[in-house]
This record gives C-alpha cells, structure tokens and sequence, in this order.
C-alpha cells in the first residue's frame, strides 16, 4: 500500500516552485494553524511526534496531495482534537460554516519490533519491513534493497509502536547508503541516498 | 493564494475551519491568549537560517572547531547556544571537491530548526521530496546549482531522528574576510545544499 505522504521517487509533480524571500507565514491562518498543533497534542493521551505525523498521514490522499503543509497541520490538529474526545465533528462543521475534511481512523499495526541492535557500521543489510497500515518511517522506495551501514545512532523509540500505543519498544537506529541506481533503474549515476532506519526495518543481506 | 491582505471580502474556507478549531480549543481552556504568539514568535524573530551561518562561517575560521562540528555536531552547534526541538541530534555533513550534499525529508519535511527556522514552501512540497533523492543533479541545475559529473551527490532522507545541515565549501578569494563578513555570504539554501554559497 502506498500512502500519499510516502512521496520519495514518485513521478509526475513537474519542477520545483521556489518562492524568493519568502516569508515565514504567508497568511495569519498559517501561523494559527501551526499553534493549534501544539495546543491539540496537549490533549492527546500519549503526545509524540510519531502520533501528530501519523495523525497527518491518516488524510485522504487526494485531500493531502492537493493541500498546503499548514492545512495539514490544521487537519491533524482537528483530528488530533476530536479524537481525544475535546471537540466534536459537528461542532467543527458548524462553527466553520461547512465541510470540515478530518483525517481517517488508525488501524492498528501488527508490529512488536526487534528491540534490539543488531548492525554494525559497514554491514550489508536488506530492508524487509512491509507496509503495515500504520505510522512508519521507513520510505517505501527502499522496499526490498540493499544497502551498507554507515552510522550508528544508538537506541530510539520505533515510531511504528509508539505513534499506536503507550508501548515503547527501544532499539538501534542507523544510516544506511544506498545507491541510488539500486533504487531505481534510471536514477542518476553517482548519487548515494542515506536514509535513517530502524533495527526493525533490516535484515543482514 | 489571494495576495490582497487589505480587505477580503470573505474568508477563505481553510481561515473558516482553522476559526472555528481556534474558537473551540479557546472555549475549553486549551488556548488561551497569546497562545499563538508564543509558540511562534521566536521563529519570526530569532530562530532562522542566521543562526547555522553563524556556525558554517565558525567552521570555516577555526580548524579546531571544524573538527569538533563534524565529530559531535549536536555538541559543537551548542557551543554557539543553537539547539532544542528539531536539533537534538545533528549531524553535519561537509561539501567537499569530490561529494556535494543535499538535505531532504520524502515522509514529512524534517528540518533542523534550531539553525535553519522553519523550512520554506519548496522543501514541503511533493515536487523536491519526490524527485531529489532520484534526480538530485537535475533538480539542482533547475534550482541554479550546476554541479560537474566528476563529483558525487550524497543525499540524506531524515527519515528518524537525526537532522542534517550541510557545511559549504568556503568560496574561494574570502579568506581576509572576518567571521561575521563570512557569515553574510552563507544561504539557508546553501545549508541545505541546493545552492553554493
């Protein structure tokens, strides 16, 4: 399952639309959105970082694809809100004077996690984490590759547990290089991309 | 997105919705006055691309610091009061005449910003984190950076919790510069490494 957030090596979004000297917020509503973040998540039972993205994650991809990053910051927020049982759906649609677009149900993961470190720096390693449903940090494009382990950051929580319950299941996180052609056929030579992965995402290769 | 600020005749949708998720979390205690402005001033104000200047131009000044910035990065970005959400961990990763680096986060749009402040429009958006881990050469070159076939580009996802700030090369002909005058020539996109300083 692809999700719309999952965006690394997708096609077909044309070039890059850079805004010389742009502000910090373009509009008031932005840096309101941005707040009401941080005053939801006050009200979530279990407030971590894994929980607001998945929180944004859960949109409806045709809803997140053609929204700003602050409209999704307002429809985690909302969500957020509303599933910590503070505000209701109708309340939201009432007061705004029409539709209110709130991000889908979790489902839950069926995912215990390794807890443990098993890698050392200059490891081959395939990364075997299958898409669950749930909150993840590992991009799909790497579904199935093979890359080397360049660093070891020590021990993090797994986002794939900690974004659905209070569990934390703690274990090694590591950079991983790969190359770029390994990834894609027609990827540019040359190009080695680094992404940071969980114990639970790699097996030895 | 309207531009006219003066007098809109009605408000947008998306003003109407966050509004009323304002006016709801106000109402039950949750927001309370000058919520808003607490959370983000520090962000139009002190928080911004100046702050990892301040640290590049550091690097390029002083040998010994350059090699504590690479070795403990987090440690080394301290020294200079940088640091908080988004920047405990960090990892800074040096341009040289061989590998060029580039920043990015294809799941969100994870971004260091005790040293960079809030990441501009382009880095959130589908395009860059779609394309730049597989194309990185092109989306440069569109981007005004052309970089020769002979050097290598290292891409970093930021897809756990470390968070990335490219270190430029110095420019060459600035070494009777002081620090402070280096520090004006480095961009936040230079820091992210879509650019040279």
């Amino acid at each position: 399952m692809e999700l719309a957030h999952d965006l690394g090596g997708r096609e077909g979004f044309g070039s890059v639309d850079v805004e010389p000297d742009e502000p910090v917020f373009h509009e008031p509503w932005e840096r309101t959105a941005r707040a009401l973040v941080f005053a939801a998540m006050g009200t979530h039972p279990d407030p971590t970082t894994s929980a607001f993205r998945h929180a944004i994650e859960r949109m409806d991809p045709g809803h997140y694809l053609a929204s700003s990053y602050y409209e999704h910051w307002l429809t985690a927020a909302a969500t957020i809100a509303v599933e910590s049982g503070v505000v209701a759906p109708a309340e939201l649609e009432t007061r705004a004077g029409g539709a209110f677009p709130l991000a889908r149900p979790a489902v839950q993961p069926e995912i215990d996690g390794t807890g443990t470190q098993r890698f050392e720096v200059g490891d081959r390693v395939r990364v075997v984490a299958a898409p669950h449903g749930g909150h993840t940090r590992c991009p799909a494009y790497l579904c199935d590759r093979t890359g080397t382990v360049t660093r070891v950051d020590g021990r993090f929580s797994l986002p794939d547990v900690e974004a659905h319950s209070t569990e934390r299941v703690e274990e090694g996180t590591y950079g991983v290089g790969f190359s770029a052609r390994d990834l894609w056929d027609d990827a540019e030579p040359d190009v080695v991309v680094h992404v940071d992965l969980w114990d639970s995402y790699l097996e030895p290769a | 997105m309207s531009t006219d600020h003066h007098h809109p005749a009605e408000p947008a949708p998306i003003e109407r919705r966050v509004a009323a998720l304002e006016a709801l979390l106000t109402e039950r205690g949750l927001v309370s006055p000058g919520f808003v402005d607490e959370v983000n001033r520090a962000y139009e104000e002190d928080i911004g691309p100046r702050n990892g200047a301040k640290v590049v131009a550091r690097a390029w000044v002083d040998p010994d610091y350059r090699r504590r910035l690479l070795a403990d990065s987090t440690a080394a970005i301290a020294e200079l009061g940088f640091g908080g959400a988004e920047g405990d961990h960090m990892q800074v990763v040096e341009n040289t005449d061989s590998v060029h680096n580039v920043v990015v986060c294809t799941l969100c749009s994870c971004y260091p910003w005790p040293v960079l402040g809030l990441p501009p429009t382009w880095y959130k958006d589908p395009a860059y984190r779609a394309r730049v881990v597989r194309e990185p050469r092109a989306v440069l070159a569109e981007m005004g950076c052309q970089l020769d076939d002979d050097v290598e580009v290292a891409v970093w996802d930021s897809s756990a919790e470390q968070r990335y700030l490219v270190l430029p090369q110095q420019p060459a002909g600035t070494d009777d510069l002081s620090e402070d005058q280096l520090a004006e020539l480095v961009t936040r996109d230079a820091m992210i490494g879509v650019a040279r300083p």
